[in-house]
């Protein structure tokens, strides 16, 4: 088995980790920590094109790397928004749940 | 590259953030200014690119530093960008105009964080709207609407109570997992293809497995940001709990950003690839929001959710448009009449929804509440109010002279030369239902109070007056588009025909409304037939019931999510065994 091979691998486990946290979890504050699991699959699957792409002799493709750092601050700002907005709503009605039908 | 006039679309996506910027250094006291000269600036940028493509019929583009595909970004305006930029620009004067009541810092007092925070995100939806609009890759495309979904969210909890929060935590996770899975099918493109630009996708796509798997999770991704049912679950208490300013820019615009990607997508980028039936499945959800989304708004007993549950059964008629789009491709037709029904549509229900929205915050704001069963009276107290909701009612079903008429000529039109009849159907199923909610809501509001209505608050007249005139243009929407749309099927649209279907229409919801919403009093002498048909009347409830309940379980986070992943597989299993 080669290297990207096993990043992509270890990457899909991230994906479905993930995945399933995000759906049976009902914390709101584990579902963003789920998110964060997801999404770093995802990035470990655009790290591993990156390096796949070197192979036309470059030490690895620059465009995925520039793709990857924007959408890791994309993800890093959506987590701290997150946090906030249950931080406030925590602060507000005292419970974290998100039910719909929750006090 | 760069065509003459590119500049405007760095100033289309670039006039909202400098204002944005400009209003937090000035602060709340002068936000509101800084906001409407900004709109106002934004509106001629949008003229003139509406000027520039779709009266001289070429096309604006700007190559960022001067970089081309694949290496650099390219931003584009064609006919669909210029139309939607400009149709936003008109719904974001509107709510800006409409929201001075709401947001205005009155002179000498204490500027309040809540009108900061408006202005500045009002600002923040419109940028990332705008880049949406013009971009032409996929990956911007995810950056702008990320931008566009993180200033949405704090729209809907902006007065600060705990079922707002709830609603707007709830909304900002349920986005989190379909940008993850739209971010997922850009990177698989990208290693499939070594680029993300939509022009050189077109070119080099194929039908191949990792295209396939690319474009389901694309297309599931947004669907979950557009609150396609059954994906809907944050949609209503989002839009039903946000002030109405915000729920007329949340339910108006933000949904559209992520549908006019799918647009994008389905139409542009990958035409070859998608198959007649998996846009068939897109069409089949369509389909299942507009009936199910429109019986529970019928059952609403609040206002503002009935709107609410209106978009939700609004945004299934904007994915009418794409198996139409593919049956024409599919027979190496021009796709050009399902495109342009399917914008017609987006723009008629932005104007309509958004009026829609303002006049039920009006009345909230006046009557002090909004539950529809004591609203008799209120349209003696604000007559103007309750015209602008049923001009954006009739705007929405669909009757001449609205944008929504027209597409849905075009619509029956390209139902019937791709054999897809069952389309056809469903559309006049749903303003069936339209006209139905509509109805119920006016007798409710008709209806002669025992006493006159005393208001808390007066009605205040330019909200009224930004109200009336998005609905009005919503309304004159079909002329415009009759005019600038040559087909066949519009000659002699607006004849006597369309007036006797009217009639259909308002009578046949009224009858549905008799059947399944709530209870009237009944009119003097008619109690004998009220009886008469009671047994009828609890049937129809009880099936009524069984819907609000199905779609009470599919909103649980747990079906959604599961729904989401169902969705992704779905199509990719559509598309893989139609090619």
């Amino acid at each position: 088995m080669d290297v990207p091979t096993l990043f992509g691998i270890c990457a899909a486990v991230l994906v479905g980790l993930g995945l399933y946290g995000l759906i049976v979890n009902p914390q709101p504050l584990r579902k963003i920590l789920a998110f964060n699991l997801m999404g770093n699959g995802i990035f470990m699957i655009c790290a591993v094109i990156a390096r796949r792409g070197a192979a036309a002799g470059f030490g690895g493709d620059p465009v995925p790397q520039a793709l990857l750092i924007t959408a890791i601050v994309v993800a890093f700002a959506a987590s701290a928004l997150a946090v906030a907005t249950l931080l406030r709503l925590h602060d507000e009605t005292g419970s974290t749940s998100i039910a719909p039908d929750a006090p | 590259m760069t065509t003459p006039g590119g500049m405007l679309l760095v100033l289309a996506v670039m006039l909202p953030v400098i204002g944005l910027l400009a209003g937090l250094v000035l602060g709340g006291r002068h936000a509101r200014s800084v906001a409407l000269i900004t709109i106002a600036a934004g509106l001629a940028v949008a003229l003139a690119i509406a000027d520039a493509v779709l009266v001289s019929g070429g096309q604006l583009a700007y190559v960022l530093g001067g970089w081309t595909p694949p290496l650099g970004i390219l931003l584009r305006a064609d006919g669909l960008s210029a139309a939607m930029l400009l149709a936003g620009a008109v719904v974001v004067a509107g709510i800006a105009v409409y929201a001075g009541q709401d947001f205005g810092t009155e002179r000498g007092a204490p500027e309040s964080r809540k009108s900061l925070a408006f202005w500045l995100l009002l600002l923040a939806v419109w940028a990332g709207l705008n880049l949406v609009f013009v971009t032409r890759d996929l990956f911007t495309g995810y950056v702008a609407l990320e931008m566009l979904t993180f200033a949405a969210v704090p729209l809907v909890c902006l007065d600060g109570r705990g079922e707002t929060i709830r609603a707007a935590l709830r909304y900002l996770l349920f986005a989190l997992a379909g940008s993850m899975l739209y971010l997922l099918g850009v990177f698989l493109l990208y290693g499939m293809y070594g680029t993300v630009d939509m022009a050189l996708l077109a070119e080099r796509a194929g039908p191949n497995v990792t295209t396939i798997a690319a474009i389901a999770l694309l297309t599931t991704g947004l669907l979950a940001k557009t609150a396609l049912f059954p994906l809907h679950l944050w949609l209503p208490p989002a839009h039903s709990g946000a002030p109405p300013a915000a729920s007329a820019i949340l339910s108006g615009l933000v949904v559209k950003g992520s549908w006019f990607l799918v647009v994008r997508i389905w139409l542009d980028v990958f035409p070859g690839v998608v198959t007649v039936s998996s846009a068939q499945l897109l069409a089949a959800f369509g389909a299942a929001a507009i009936l199910a989304g429109n019986v529970v708004a019928l059952r609403q007993q609040r206002l503002k959710l009935l709107v609410a549950y209106s978009t939700v059964a609004q945004i299934g008629y904007l994915f009418v448009m794409f198996p139409l789009a593919a049956g024409f491709v599919a027979l190496d037709l021009d796709a050009s009449p399902a495109r342009s029904a399917g914008l017609l549509q987006a723009i008629s229900h932005a104007l309509a929804k958004a009026a829609m929205f303002m006049a039920a915050g009006l009345i909230y704001r006046s009557v002090g509440h909004d539950r529809i069963a004591e609203l008799a009276g209120s349209a003696r107290a604000m007559p103007m109010t309750v015209l602008t909701f049923a001009i954006a009612g009739i705007a929405l079903m669909g009757l001449p002279p609205s944008g929504a008429y027209v597409a849905k000529k075009l619509f029956f039109d390209a139902a019937a030369a791709t054999g897809q009849g069952w389309l056809a159907i469903v559309l006049d199923a749903g303003a069936f239902l339209t006209a139905s909610y509509t109805v119920l809501v006016l007798a409710h509001a008709i209806r002669p109070a025992a006493s006159p209505m005393k208001l808390q608050k007066p009605v205040s007249r330019v909200g009224e007056i930004a109200a009336l005139t998005l609905a009005i243009a919503s309304l004159l929407l079909g002329f415009v588009a009759a005019g600038m749309i040559p087909h066949a099927s519009l000659a002699g649209a607006f004849t006597l025909d369309g007036l006797v279907s009217a009639l259909v229409l308002v009578l046949g919801g009224a009858a549905v409304a008799c059947a399944l919403g709530l209870e009237l009093p009944p009119l003097a002498g008619g109690r004998n037939l009220a009886d008469l048909l009671r047994p009828l009347r609890q049937m129809t409830v009880a099936i009524g019931g069984l819907v609000v309940r199905a779609d009470g379980a599919l909103r649980q986070w747990p079906v959604a999510s599961i729904a989401l992943l169902g969705l992704a597989i779905a199509f990719a299993a559509a598309i893989a065994t139609g090619a």
